[in-house]
């Protein structure tokens, strides 16, 4: 049995083809201004992978916040269900999930099944989530990619206490005008990110094991940050991104 | 669409009393407009306010809360809540309030603004920001205000509570008098306590029908049909409607039909409505087969039944007005909340963070946690307001709810 997941997030589109309870293979790309074309251009990239077609497919899920644009999809599930199923399939251990992503970030709770038990959403502020570093790279003018082993590297992290990533942005302005060093810098906005996203996931009783899923997992500084404030590992994949497309396609 | 057209499911699922509550509250506001023509006087007066003595003496009750919530079911809040931006007062405040300052100085609104009051009554067991609301409403109108000032109930009504309390009606008494310019009516006062409190036990009869399965009306329902407990308490206009409306929902019941089709999943839900979207919250409840069985806010207008003594209604007033549920600890509101659950065997809680309401909303985390802990059930709170609708993200919110209904 073949079924694929569509992830429709508002910076990257993912697809994610799974085959008898195994992974296949996995595409991110830019979700740009039309959700529809990205959902079904990731879709055509697995397939055309594969070598498949639609009618070998046995469903089609769709997940994110661009999910109800899949004209293609068979069903939609939220992507808290989706990033919950699909770290449970990589790790059955797994009790707890943080996934941030582009424009909003979570903490899910989940049983020895995968099934949610509780569930907190940060979707009212980018302050926490992939937004807010995107901001910060262009701030510093410095690749987004290299945020996490600089700030691995800062001796003494800065303190940004703006709320609100507009403001932020100022701020870490005026500490680089004060000649402050970028490493601190971004550590300081790791630090910010990670008391958000920590505050978040007591209040949803957090238990351990922890995964982090979404894009911005594959950021070591961040991940290292939250681990200080949680005083607890926190376990990531490789498909850390693509953890909700993976999720739709075992649904 | 066309008479031809209308869905004869749909048209069986409707609530045939809703046509007469239109009427009914119609007349009201008529009457209310146009009490300066008819001799009559108008009171403001708050949502938890104690409207029986008014009704005694022949004034006629207003309702800037009960207003505003047409407000926002009219989809008016934005624009009022802007204007009173404007006249100075902080986006953070409650938009019952915010709305009403502004309408009554561009008589905005879906009816044209309230009738100018003669006389405010404020209670503060609601909150403390009626307090305030209502001293700005007097300097604007010029007109005498009587605040009813109720201590918190953690737990417990004090004697010396109930004394304090006891007092300030006195105080009311008279008020109305000077206000009205004759005697305070006590006998009547018996007459309408006895009538308020029959209004009270018909419309918790009402409540109570939708502990079947399935339910034969929806929170949302409620919501509607509410408007008379709250506006024309004390009166036999309120005890005739809740009467027809008990026996419509007895006949329903009978008739198996039920607010949504294929009840499958039973909710609670807590907090003020979203004004501005009742009916998309319940097509999209309903679209999972959910039905929204019961509600804290529409049974708080029966609740103090117990309290009432009808043999010495001014008396019991005390209690009855004092240790209502936005009065009381939040260990009590919890009480409550996991007995709702039980008697109406719900399934899930949703919970309406309410930006608004304060008194309502501060507390709803440890409400959540307590009912988790002892019940076991999923939870959801949906962050909005009331009546603005500049707080209302949907596509925040539907991820929200389509992800709680994805646990049920």
């Amino acid at each position: 049995m073949i079924t694929v997941g569509i992830d429709v997030g508002s910076i990257t589109a993912k697809a994610a083809v799974v085959e008898d309870d195994q992974l296949k293979t996995v595409e991110v790309q830019p979700s740009g201004y039309d959700s529809q074309k990205a959902a079904g251009s990731v879709f055509d990239a697995v397939l055309d992978r594969l070598k498949m077609k639609r009618d070998h497919l046995q469903a089609v899920v769709a997940t994110g916040y661009g999910r109800r644009n899949v004209s293609f999809a068979d069903r939609v599930v939220t992507e808290i269900t989706c990033h919950a199923k699909g770290a449970h399939f990589i790790d059955a251990t797994i009790r707890s999930v943080i996934d941030i992503g582009g424009q909003d970030s979570k903490v899910i709770r989940l049983n020895e099944n995968g099934k949610v038990l509780d569930f907190a959403m940060n979707d009212k502020c980018a302050a926490g989530t992939g937004r807010f570093l995107e901001v910060m790279a262009r701030a510093l003018e410095i690749d987004l990619a290299r945020f996490g082993s600089m700030s691995l590297q800062a001796k003494a992290p800065a303190s940004i206490s703006s709320m609100c990533t507009v403001f932020a942005e100022s701020e870490v302005i005026s500490l680089i005008s004060r000649g402050e060093r970028r490493e601190n810098i971004v550590a300081g906005i790791h630090d910010a990110i990670a008391a958000r996203v920590v505050s978040m996931a007591k209040r949803v009783k957090i238990e351990a094991p922890v995964m982090m899923t979404g894009g911005v997992a594959k950021n070591s500084g961040l991940v290292r940050a939250l681990e200080n404030r949680l005083n607890h590992k926190i376990c990531i994949a490789d498909t850390a991104q693509t953890m909700g497309a993976i999720g739709a396609a075992l649904l | 669409m066309s008479e031809k057209n209308k869905d004869p499911e749909k048209e069986k699922r409707k609530i045939k009393s809703v046509k007469q509550m239109k009427d009914i509250m119609t007349a009201y506001y008529i009457d209310a407009k146009t009490a300066e023509e008819t001799g009559k006087k108008v009171a403001w007066i708050t949502s938890g306010g104690p409207v029986e003595p008014l009704i005694a003496m022949d004034v006629i009750p207003v309702y800037p809360e009960n207003h505003g919530a047409m407000i926002g079911a009219s989809k008016m809040g934005v624009d009022l809540c802007e204007k009173a931006e404007e006249m100075g007062y902080s986006r953070d405040l409650c938009s019952y309030a915010m709305a009403d300052i502004a309408c009554a100085t561009v008589n905005g609104g879906p009816i044209g603004g309230l009738p100018k009051p003669d006389m405010l009554v404020c209670s503060t067991n609601i909150c403390g920001t009626v307090l305030k609301w209502y001293e700005i409403q007097a300097r604007y109108f010029q007109v005498p205000l009587f605040i009813l000032d109720t201590p918190f109930c953690h737990t417990e009504f004090s004697e010396e509570a109930r004394q304090y309390v006891r007092k300030q009606f006195d105080e009311y008494t008279q008020f109305l008098e000077a206000g009205c310019g004759k005697s305070f009516e006590y006998d009547r006062l018996q007459a309408v306590g006895k009538c308020s409190l029959e209004g009270q036990r018909l419309w918790q009869a009402v409540l109570d029908t939708c502990t079947h399965k399935p339910a034969p009306m929806s929170a949302f329902d409620a919501f509607f049909h509410l408007a008379l407990i709250v506006t024309l308490r004390g009166k036999q206009v309120t005890v005739d409607y809740y009467e027809a409306l008990l026996a419509e929902m007895n006949q329903r019941i009978n008739d198996q039909i039920s607010a949504v089709p294929n009840e499958r999943i039973r909710l609670l839900w807590d907090n003020i409505p979203v004004w501005y979207r009742t009916r998309w919250l319940s097509d999209k409840f309903a679209s999972f087969n959910a039905c929204l069985v019961a509600d804290t806010y529409t049974s708080a207008w029966c609740a103090a039944t117990k309290y009432i003594d009808e043999a010495n209604y001014l008396d019991s007033m005390a209690e009855s007005y004092t240790r209502i549920y936005l009065n009381i600890g939040v260990d009590e509101m919890a009480k409550s909340v996991l007995q709702m659950i039980d008697k109406y065997d719900v399934d899930g809680f949703v919970m309406h963070s309410n930006r608004s309401c304060k008194p309502y909303s501060l507390g709803q985390y440890d409400i959540q946690t307590i009912v988790q802990k002892e019940r076991g059930i999923p939870t959801v709170i949906l962050e909005a307001d009331m009546v603005d609708e500049r707080k209302f993200s949907q596509s925040q919110i539907e991820t929200r709810i389509d992800a709680f209904m994805e646990m049920l």
